[in-house]
């Protein structure tokens, strides 16, 4: 590691340390902002790591998280919480491994389609399932606070961005933007690209189902249509995207503005967040086709520019 | 006596629908051989490469590497197992560097290495087709020639067992043809076994060892490049029937 | 008997659909996700026609036609060409435009949600029963079907006889020849998303004659067409007609047989067999 590598490397952990503070301020409104942030930036980042350098979009953040919800739903009365974090991420690493297998072969379009409704089919599994067994909805009581929940999101942002920083370095991340480049020469320069892209879907699918079961006991009481509920995925994308996904840290940048700004719409005008995402779609096509990360970087050449020729 | 092909083709065939693209098509390359695969345009030299790249498979018959057979493989197997090669229109990766495009090839190639070892054997490959200087470039800027010659050293980076090239040398300009052939010249000369595809015919006169004909698909003459270019039944195919 | 026609009406209304976003896919080379918010809009306008002035759905689907046609004629200008300009390549037009009718779709959701309120909406039209082989079914159904078949049969005919059909299909092919020869490759795209969206909304005018409709029920269309062009094989009207059959009867089978909460689980199990066995279509030709 370079002295460089360090300087990030202290930053960051500086970052988080100060994150951390905040359940000390007794402000109960910030801190659930503050889980909000913390769970949109682990699902953020960890989309981009696949979606990013492969350009695959994947809708199936939902399905995960709601996996996620669920295991820790179903499993709380008989076992040990610490045991269904593990078993959570498993699970949506499982599901996110067969997804993967079964779409990650063809062109992108087949694998946007079938994310799409994957959160939908497996609500629609779930809700069947529970009827024939004759159940509703689960309870998740747990001694958890919010501070202990937003605590364990920072934990697992900071074994994200590890892992997402490890994977750069890697011959999986080198494997990765080669496929996103030109799939037909990873294939003939020797990369297992269907290998590649499954293992990359499966770390997001596991993130997202941790995250699912940490947010769990928040909820109280877990029903399909919560656990399941296919907006998530979109705004993990427009979050992800609208930061850039050039830069590893890209994806936190978008976040804190539309976690705020969503947060304000759905307060005063509830029925216009779907016209907000709509809008955002549009402005990343057309405006901020590389998210923020993209225009810091052409104002910074702008800037270089302008200096070079003063 | 004769050595063991390092690679050969039997009866290998690649059928389009209706169309016989590549029809029974058999022949052998020597280790240190450079074979030429030429004929007229649509008569199935490129199909036959991307059977052997793996970038088709064939409808029957059979491709062995080194007596290994290759045929049901993916491209991605018959790189690692020994096969490079360019693409007939170039292929870039457009958001790397020069450097990392070749390192493309040194860390996923037939011999794989990584890190500095990775580096170090992708500025070596730089140098032998003369880019060294450029290796923190990005793609963009490049002339064709240049795209040519990186694709060039990312297909040498992972030490193949056989080089395809195809058409390697299509478009460029005198000089730059005299300079390209050169290059290859160098290659043969250190001994890399190499099957081209290829309408110059200047370069397939002072480069190649051997030639294999194709019409319509088939095989229609073998030999040295001045046997068979006076192969009477050749120049038919290049020049049609009439002039028969 | 009674779930084989139940599920042929129903997938007679999805062929009218899937084949408006085949048409938009194959030639435009668009993935319109705003497909099914169409759909919604033509069965909204079927809706407040009839409650409003008393008109009779058949006679809208002359008025939401031409609208629709001009509608996505402006969309595709505007918005997508564009796109599809700027792209280096189908995978980056693909993504692009990806991306932006998901926008669109949430747009046109929002802005309906806006305009009528997020409540279902229905009304009553030809709710008499029919008897067929012995079995009861909705008149209004059977009429949407048959209106459906006849909207089927008319694009097929003239796909394939006529000279602008003919056209069409070159561009689905290959754009690149069908410029070299001749053809106005953007005004065709033009011209076929304009018509894959006019075929789409005159859909949901048929469907509002028995189905209730509410703003954000386009998503679920839009799943079973994008599944029923991938069963049917892209640019290809008769897989296309083939696949929304056969999506409409096991829809309806899984539906009566085991839980009517089951239809898209339903679908992803065809869409899946589709993805494994048969990447390419139902009549596709294997890629090289």
């Amino acid at each position: 590691m370079t002295a460089r590598d360090w300087q990030k490397l202290i930053t960051a952990a500086v970052l988080l340390g100060i994150a951390a503070l905040l359940p000390l301020t007794g402000n109960a409104y910030w801190l659930s902002l503050g889980v909000s942030v913390a769970m949109y930036t682990v699902l953020a980042t960890s989309w981009a790591l696949f979606s990013g350098p492969t350009h695959y979009i994947s809708l199936a953040t939902a399905a995960f998280f709601g996996v996620g919800t669920y295991v820790m739903g179903s499993g709380i009365e008989v076992m040990p919480y610490w045991t269904l974090l593990p078993l959570a991420a498993l699970a949506g690493g499982l599901l996110a491994a067969l997804v993967g297998l079964a779409t990650l072969r063809l062109s992108g379009v087949y694998f946007v389609i079938f994310t799409l409704g994957l959160a939908e089919m497996v609500r629609q599994c779930v809700t069947w399932y529970q009827n024939q067994t004759g159940h509703k909805g689960t309870y998740v009581l747990t001694e958890l606070t919010e501070a202990d929940i937003y605590w364990q999101l920072l934990g697992l942002a900071a074994l994200v961005y590890l892992a997402g920083w490890a994977i750069q370095r890697s011959r999986l991340g080198f494997a990765l933007r080669i496929i996103g480049d030109d799939e037909e020469v990873a294939a003939h320069s020797g990369i297992n690209t269907a290998l590649v892209k499954v293992a990359l879907f499966v770390v997001s699918g596991l993130v997202a189902a941790t995250v699912g079961a940490i947010i769990a006991p928040r909820y109280v009481y877990i029903e399909p249509a919560t656990a399941f509920a296919p907006m998530l995925s979109f705004q993990v994308v427009i979050m992800a995207l609208l930061g850039g996904t050039g830069r590893l840290w890209g994806p936190l940048i978008g976040v804190i503005p539309f976690t705020l700004l969503w947060e304000v719409i759905s307060a005063s005008f509830p029925n216009q967040t779907t016209l907000l995402l709509g809008l955002c779609f549009l402005l990343i096509v057309y405006v901020l086709p590389k998210g923020f990360v993209g225009l810091m970087q052409r104002l910074d050449l702008m800037r270089q520019g302008r200096e070079a020729f003063a | 006596m004769r050595q063991a092909p390092v690679l050969s083709l039997r009866g290998a065939t690649k059928r389009f629908g209706g169309l016989v693209a590549v029809d029974q098509l058999g022949f052998d390359v020597a280790e240190h051989q450079v074979m030429g695969l030429i004929g007229p345009n649509g008569s199935g030299k490129s199909t036959t490469l991307n059977l052997i790249s793996g970038a088709l498979s064939p409808t029957s018959g059979t491709i062995a590497l080194k007596g290994q057979p290759i045929t049901a493989l993916s491209a991605r197997a018959i790189a690692r197992k020994g096969v490079s090669r360019t693409f007939q229109l170039v292929r870039m990766l457009p958001s790397m560097t020069v450097l990392e495009n070749v390192m493309a090839g040194a860390v996923f190639g037939h011999r794989r290495r990584w890190g500095g070892s990775a580096e170090a054997h992708a500025i070596a490959m730089l140098e032998e087709v003369g880019m060294a200087d450029e290796a923190g470039s990005p793609i963009g800027q490049l002339t064709y020639i240049d795209t040519k010659r990186l694709e060039l050293a990312r297909a040498l980076a992972g030490e193949p067992e056989v080089l395809l090239l195809d058409e390697w040398l299509a478009g460029l300009n005198p000089t730059e043809l005299e300079e390209g052939i050169a290059l290859i010249h160098r290659l043969r000369d250190e001994g890399r076994t190499i099957v081209l595809v290829e309408h110059v015919m200047d370069a397939i006169r002072s480069l190649c060892d051997a030639c294999v004909v194709m019409s319509s698909g088939k095989k229609i003459a073998e030999g040295t490049p001045e046997e068979v270019l006076s192969d009477p039944e050749v120049i038919r195919a290049y020049l049609g029937d009439d002039d028969a | 008997m009674d779930i084989i026609i139940t599920g042929l009406i129903l997938g007679g209304t999805y062929a009218l659909i899937a084949i408006g976003l085949n048409l938009q896919y194959g030639v435009a080379r668009i993935m319109n996700l705003a497909n099914g918010e169409m759909l919604v809009a033509g069965g909204y306008t079927a809706f407040a026609l009839y409650t409003g002035a008393g008109l009779s759905p058949l006679l809208t689907i002359f008025l939401v036609a031409p609208a629709a046609f001009a509608v996505n004629w402006a969309i595709y200008r505007v918005m997508l060409r564009p796109l599809v300009k700027r792209a280096p390549n189908r995978g980056a037009l693909e993504q692009d435009s990806i991306l932006a009718t998901f926008g669109l779709s949430f747009v046109m959701v929002g802005l309906m949600v806006w305009a009528f309120g997020g409540d279902y909406f229905n009304y009553a039209y030809l709710s008499r029963r029919v008897e067929i082989f012995g079995d009861g079914f909705g008149l209004n159904r059977v009429v949407a079907f048959l209106c459906a078949t006849a909207l089927c049969a008319a694009l097929f005919i003239w796909m394939n006889l006529s000279r602008a059909g003919m056209v069409i299909r070159a561009v689905a092919v290959s754009p690149d020849s069908a410029r070299l020869v001749g053809i106005d490759v953007p005004r065709l795209s033009a011209i076929a998303f304009a018509l894959g969206g006019a075929v789409t909304a005159v859909g949901g005018a048929v469907l509002s004659t028995y189905l209730t409709l509410d703003a954000s029920t386009g998503v679920i269309f839009t799943m079973k067409a994008l599944i029923i062009v991938i069963m049917g094989g892209v640019g290809d009207i008769r897989g296309t007609i083939v696949a929304a059959l056969i999506l409409g009867l096991g829809e309806t089978l899984v539906a009566t047989l085991i839980d009517p909460g089951l239809t898209l689980a339903a679908a992803y199990a065809l869409f899946i067999l589709i993805l494994l066995f048969r990447p390419q279509g139902l009549f596709g030709r294997r890629q090289a």
